[in-house]
C-alpha cells in the first residue's frame, strides 16, 4: 500500500513513504510535523485545513497526498524568514487577530492567496476570500483589519 | 508519565526548593522530541510539584533562584486570554517586569482546584486568588529585605524585584530566597498595591500566544505527540439511546494500521497507527454495525408545546403577592412570549484529547474547562484513587462552555484502559461534534408588565421553561456521554436544575413588584452550558419586551431605560452608548433600522448595551445586519484590548445565534451534522462591531466574557422592529419570519 513520494513543503523536499491515497493534511501533520493545517471538517466545509498549493488556497483533508507531487506546497510554518516576520504574520500579530487560533491557519492562508494576486484588496474582496474559512469565536472583524493592514504596511508580499 | 508525589513532607525533603520552573507545553519534560522541531522549548526550571492547598502562596505564585516567576491558576486558557491578563495582575503586584512571569493553566498535578472555567469568572476568582498571594509573597521577601539590609519597611525601594536600602545596600528576591522553600499562607493582611502604580494592567498587553499561533507552532492538544502515541476513532451510536445489536469486526481489522478494536456494550472505538488509518477504521465501522435505535421525541413542531404542558411544577424564584393589582392597575399591559431554538457550541476544531494508562495510573491531556471534575468523574468511572489519575489541561478549539471536552477525555482514557502502556490520541470528527455535544436548551419566556402614565415600571411577571444548563460533570460518570452506553452503563441523573435557566431574568431596572416562576423541563436533546447560559434567551426576551413597552409608552428606548433604572454605572454604559452612536442624529429616513439593549451580566458581572443596525431590502424581501456598537464596563480592566477581543467575538457569536441558528433533528436522529446543515456566521455577513470600554481602574474587576451575549440578540430584534414594524420573539430572526 505505501509508497514513496516526493513532496516539496516549504521549499524542502522530502521523499515519504505513506499510502498515496491518503489525504495530504495527515502526512503533513504526521511525516512534517505541521501544525498549521488542522482538521476541522473533513468535508471542504471549514477551511482549516488549508495549505498553498502553487500558490492557490487548497483543502488538504480529503485530496490524495499523492496529486500533491511535483507541486509547491506551502503553509504558514513556512512564512517566517528566521526570526523575521512574514508581513500577514506581523499584522495578525499586532492587531490581536485570534481568540482560540483554531482558525487562525486558514484565515491567513486564505489571505495570502488573496494577497499574491491582489496587493491592494478592496474590503469586498477581502471578505470573500475570508469566507471559506468558519471561525467561531466571531474573531472575524479582526481578521479582516490584520488583512487590511498586511496590504497597506508593506509590498513584500 | 509518573505522577509527581503528592505527599508534600516527602516532596519538600526531596526538593527543599523555594520555587519551580514550569513547561510552556506541559508535557515535554516527559517526552522529549528532539527530531520534532516544532516542540517548544521547555523552560528548564525546578521540577513540577503539587500545590499544597488554596491558602499557600507558593499554590500561586513561585520564584525561582534564577529570576522567573511562575504564576499557577486552575483557570484554563480558552482563547479569552486568561493567561495574559494573570501574569499582568502577578507582574504589578510583584512590581517585576512581565518578561520574567510565565504560567501554568489547570494541572491536577500542580494547580489549584479551581472547578471549571466558565461563569466568566476567572478575573474575579483566580485574579483575585492570584493578586494577593502576589501582595503576599512581595510583603514577606520585604520584611526579610528589611531584616537583611537593617532597615525599615519604609527605606525600600523596590524595582523588578531588585530590593534598594539605606546606604545603596541592595538585595533581591532571588538571593533572599537563596533556595529555600517557604510555606507562607495568604493572610489577606498583605498591602495590595494602589492601582495607580499599575505598569501592565489596564494596559493592551498583547497575548504572547498569538505570536506562536501566526507561526504554526504547536498549540493545541490537537498537536501534542508522544511516543507510542495511536490514534484513535469513536463510533458514537446513530442517535441518543441506540443499542448496538452486531457488530462484524473482521472487516475492520484487516484493514491496513488497525491496532485494535474495542468493544463495551455500543461503546465502539478503533485505534490505528496512522490518523488516517483510524478514520478509515470509523468508516469502515458504520457500515459493518446494526443497531437498535429509538426514535427522538417530541419533534421540532410540538417542541414548544411540549414544554408548556410537559414541563414539571414551577420553582417559584421570586414572589411578590401585590403582582396582581400592580398590574390591573397599571395603564399600560403587555404580555408577549418569546422562544429559543437548541443552539450549538459548534467548536472549529472537533474535541480531541490524549490518554494514558501505566502501572494503573491514567494520565489524560485534555482541553476540559476544569481539570478536577474532570478528575473526580474519571475516578467514578473507573472507581480508582483520585491520586491515580492526572488531568493536564491543554488548550482545545473554543469551547463557549460545556461542547465535547470532557467527552472526549473520558472516551481516550476508556480507550488507553483497553490498551494499556499506549498513549490513545482520540479526535472527534466533525458529525461527533454536531451530533454529541450538549446544546443550548431551547426555552420559552412568557413576560408580563406593568407601565405608569409616567413610563415607570410597576410589575413585571415572567415565566420561563427551559431544559438544564449545566449537565457538567461533577464526579458521576453517568455526565460523560460514552458512560451511558458501556456494558454496564453509568446513569446519568440530571440532578437538580440549575440557576443558569433563569440567569438575567430578573431585570436590573428599578421595579416594585417581581415575580418570576421557572418551569424545569426534561427535553429530547442532551443540553447543558453554553456561553452565557439561560441569560443570553432572558435578555433576548427582556430587553425586547423592554422596547415594547417603551413603544407602547411612546418613550425612546434609551430614555425609557434610564428612566427605570437606578444604578449608575448601568445608566453611565446606556449614556456612553447614545454618545458614541450618535442616537438622536439618526437618519431615519431610509432602509436602515436601529435597535439597543442592555444587561450587567448575571447582574453581578459587567454591565453591557450595544446598538444594532440594521439594513432592509424590501424588493429582495431580505435584510442585513450592518452594524454594531458596544460599550462595556467591567470595573478595573486588566487588559483593555482583551475585553474588546472578548466582546467583539461575543457580539458575533451572537449575531450567528440569533440570525440564523437553531439545531435540527426528527424522529431518527440529528439533522445538523456539518457546517452545511447547521451554518453559522461568516465574514460576507459579519457586520461592522466597535466596542468601547469604560474603565473603572478603582473598583474591583467584573467578568466581561459572556456580556454580549443576551443583548446583541434584543438589539437585532428591536432594529428589524424599528426597520420592518415586524416584532419577532421567535429565535432565530430571518427575514422569512418579516412581515413584508
Amino acid at each position: 500500500m505505501k509508497k514513496p513520494l516526493e513532496l516539496q513543503v516549504n521549499g524542502a523536499v522530502k521523499t515519504v513513504e505513506v499510502d498515496p491515497e491518503e489525504p495530504l493534511l495527515y502526512v503533513l501533520r504526521e511525516e512534517f510535523s505541521l501544525n498549521g493545517p488542522k482538521f476541522g471538517c473533513g468535508l471542504h466545509q471549514c477551511g482549516s485545513c488549508l495549505v498553498l498549493v502553487d500558490g492557490e488556497a487548497s483543502y488538504t483533508c480529503r485530496i490524495p497526498c499523492a496529486s500533491f507531487e511535483g507541486k509547491k506546497i506551502q503553509s504558514i510554518e513556512g512564512l517566517s524568514n528566521g526570526d523575521k516576520l512574514h508581513v500577514l504574520q506581523e499584522a495578525f500579530f499586532e492587531v490581536q487577530a485570534a481568540q482560540c487560533g483554531y482558525c487562525v491557519n486558514g484565515m491567513m492562508i486564505a489571505a495570502l492567496e488573496l494577497l499574491e494576486g491582489n496587493s491592494n484588496p478592496k474590503m469586498q474582496e477581502i471578505k470573500s476570500a475570508l469566507n471559506r474559512v468558519i471561525c467561531r469565536c466571531g474573531t472575524h472583524s479582526r481578521f479582516i483589519k490584520a488583512v487590511k493592514k498586511a496590504t497597506s504596511s508593506n509590498s513584500n508580499l | 508519565m509518573h505522577l509527581p508525589n503528592t505527599d508534600r513532607r516527602t516532596f519538600l525533603k526531596t526538593t527543599g526548593q523555594f520555587l519551580i520552573g514550569f513547561n510552556l507545553f506541559p508535557l515535554l519534560n516527559c517526552s522529549p522530541s528532539e527530531k520534532d522541531p516544532n516542540i517548544l522549548q521547555a523552560y528548564s526550571g525546578i521540577p513540577e510539584r503539587p500545590h499544597g492547598g488554596r491558602d499557600l502562596i507558593d499554590s500561586w505564585i513561585r520564584l525561582d533562584a534564577e529570576g522567573h516567576v511562575t504564576v499557577l491558576t486552575g483557570k484554563k486558557e480558552l482563547g479569552q486570554g486568561i493567561r495574559t491578563a494573570l501574569i499582568q495582575i502577578a507582574a504589578d503586584e510583584l512590581e517585576v517586569d512581565i518578561q520574567r512571569c510565565h504560567i501554568i493553566n489547570g494541572d491536577t498535578g500542580q494547580t489549584a482546584n479551581e472547578g471549571y472555567t466558565s461563569g466568566s469568572n476567572s478575573i474575579e476568582g483566580s485574579g483575585k486568588a492570584i493578586r494577593e498571594a502576589a501582595a503576599e509573597a512581595k510583603f514577606f521577601l520585604l520584611q526579610l529585605a528589611s531584616a537583611k539590609l537593617e532597615c525599615s519597611l519604609e527605606d525600600l525601594n523596590l524595582s523588578d524585584g531588585t530590593i534598594e536600602g539605606l546606604q545603596n545596600k541592595k538585595t533581591s528576591y532571588w538571593e533572599l530566597l537563596d533556595g529555600q522553600y517557604y510555606e507562607k499562607t495568604i493572610s489577606g493582611e498583605a498591602p495590595i498595591l494602589d492601582n495607580k502604580r499599575h505598569q501592565y494592567v489596564g494596559k493592551p498587553i498583547p497575548r504572547a500566544d498569538i505570536l506562536e499561533l501566526v507561526k504554526g507552532k504547536a498549540h493545541f492538544v490537537h498537536d501534542l505527540r508522544l511516543p507510542d502515541m495511536v490514534h484513535a476513532r469513536v463510533l458514537h451510536p446513530p442517535t441518543y439511546g441506540a443499542r448496538l445489536l452486531s457488530i462484524d469486526k473482521a472487516k475492520v481489522e484487516a484493514l491496513p494500521g488497525v491496532l485494535g478494536i474495542f468493544v463495551d456494550g455500543s461503546f465502539i472505538a478503533v485505534i490505528a497507527e496512522r490518523e488516517f488509518q483510524a478514520v478509515k477504521a470509523w468508516e469502515k465501522l458504520k457500515e459493518s454495525t446494526v443497531w437498535e435505535k429509538p426514535s427522538i421525541n417530541p419533534l421540532p413542531d410540538r417542541l414548544f408545546a411540549d414544554m408548556r404542558s410537559k414541563a414539571q411544577k414551577p420553582e417559584i424564584i421570586q414572589e411578590n403577592p401585590n403582582i396582581s393589582e400592580k398590574l390591573n392597575n397599571s395603564p399600560i399591559r403587555l404580555k408577549s412570549a418569546f422562544q429559543r431554538p437548541y443552539h450549538m457550541h459548534g467548536s472549529a476544531g472537533p474535541s480531541c484529547a490524549l490518554a494514558k494508562w501505566e502501572e494503573e495510573k491514567l494520565t489524560v491531556w485534555s482541553p476540559t474547562q476544569g481539570v478536577y471534575p474532570l478528575q473526580s468523574t474519571l475516578a467514578d468511572l473507573f472507581q480508582v484513587e483520585l491520586t491515580n489519575i492526572r488531568c493536564i489541561g491543554v488548550p482545545g478549539s473554543g469551547c463557549y462552555g460545556h461542547n465535547g471536552a470532557d467527552d472526549v477525555s473520558a472516551e481516550a482514557a476508556l480507550i488507553a484502559k483497553a490498551f494499556p502502556g499506549k498513549t490513545i490520541r482520540l479526535q472527534w470528527m466533525r458529525e461527533d461534534e454536531h451530533q454529541w455535544e450538549p446544546y443550548g436548551s431551547a426555552m420559552i419566556m412568557e413576560l408580563e408588565a406593568g407601565v405608569s402614565k409616567e413610563g415607570m415600571i410597576q410589575a413585571w411577571d415572567s415565566k420561563i421553561w427551559s431544559d438544564s444548563h449545566s449537565t457538567r460533570a461533577r464526579g458521576d460518570a453517568g455526565h460523560f456521554i460514552s458512560a451511558r452506553y458501556l456494558e454496564n452503563p453509568f446513569e446519568f441523573k440530571k440532578g437538580g436544575f440549575s440557576g443558569g435557566a433563569y440567569r438575567n431574568a430578573i431585570p436590573l431596572y428599578d421595579i416594585p413588584a417581581l415575580n418570576l416562576k421557572l418551569f424545569n423541563y426534561d427535553g429530547p436533546l442532551r443540553s447543558s452550558a453554553l456561553r452565557g447560559l439561560g441569560a443570553y434567551a432572558n435578555i433576548f426576551a427582556l430587553e425586547s419586551f423592554m422596547d415594547e413597552l417603551a413603544e407602547t409608552s411612546d418613550m425612546d428606548p434609551f430614555t425609557f431605560r434610564i428612566n427605570n433604572l437606578k444604578d449608575e454605572r448601568a445608566i453611565a454604559v446606556l449614556e456612553e452608548l447614545k454618545s458614541k452612536t450618535n442616537w438622536n442624529a439618526m437618519g431615519r429616513s431610509g432602509n436602515e433600522g436601529y435597535g439597543i439593549a442592555f444587561a450587567k451580566y448575571k447582574n453581578t458581572a459587567a454591565y453591557f448595551a450595544v446598538m444594532a443596525e440594521v439594513e432592509k431590502d424590501p424588493e429582495r424581501k431580505s435584510f442585513k445586519l450592518t452594524r454594531m456598537v458596544g460599550v462595556i464596563e467591567a470595573g478595573q480592566c486588566i487588559n483593555p484590548d482583551g475585553i474588546i477581543n472578548q466582546t467583539e467575538g461575543g457580539m458575533i457569536q451572537s449575531a450567528s445565534w440569533t440570525l440564523i441558528e437553531a439545531v435540527k433533528y426528527d424522529e431518527h436522529g440529528f439533522l445538523s451534522k456539518d457546517w452545511n446543515s447547521y451554518p453559522i456566521l461568516r465574514t460576507n455577513d459579519v457586520p461592522e462591531v466597535e466596542v468601547y470600554v469604560i474603565n473603572r481602574p478603582e473598583l474591583p474587576p467584573l467578568g466581561a466574557g459572556e456580556a454580549a451575549q443576551g443583548p446583541v440578540a434584543a438589539a437585532i430584534a428591536n432594529a428589524v422592529f424599528d426597520c420592518t414594524g415586524t416584532r419577532i420573539r421567535e429565535l432565530p430572526i430571518t427575514a422569512e419570519k418579516i412581515n413584508w
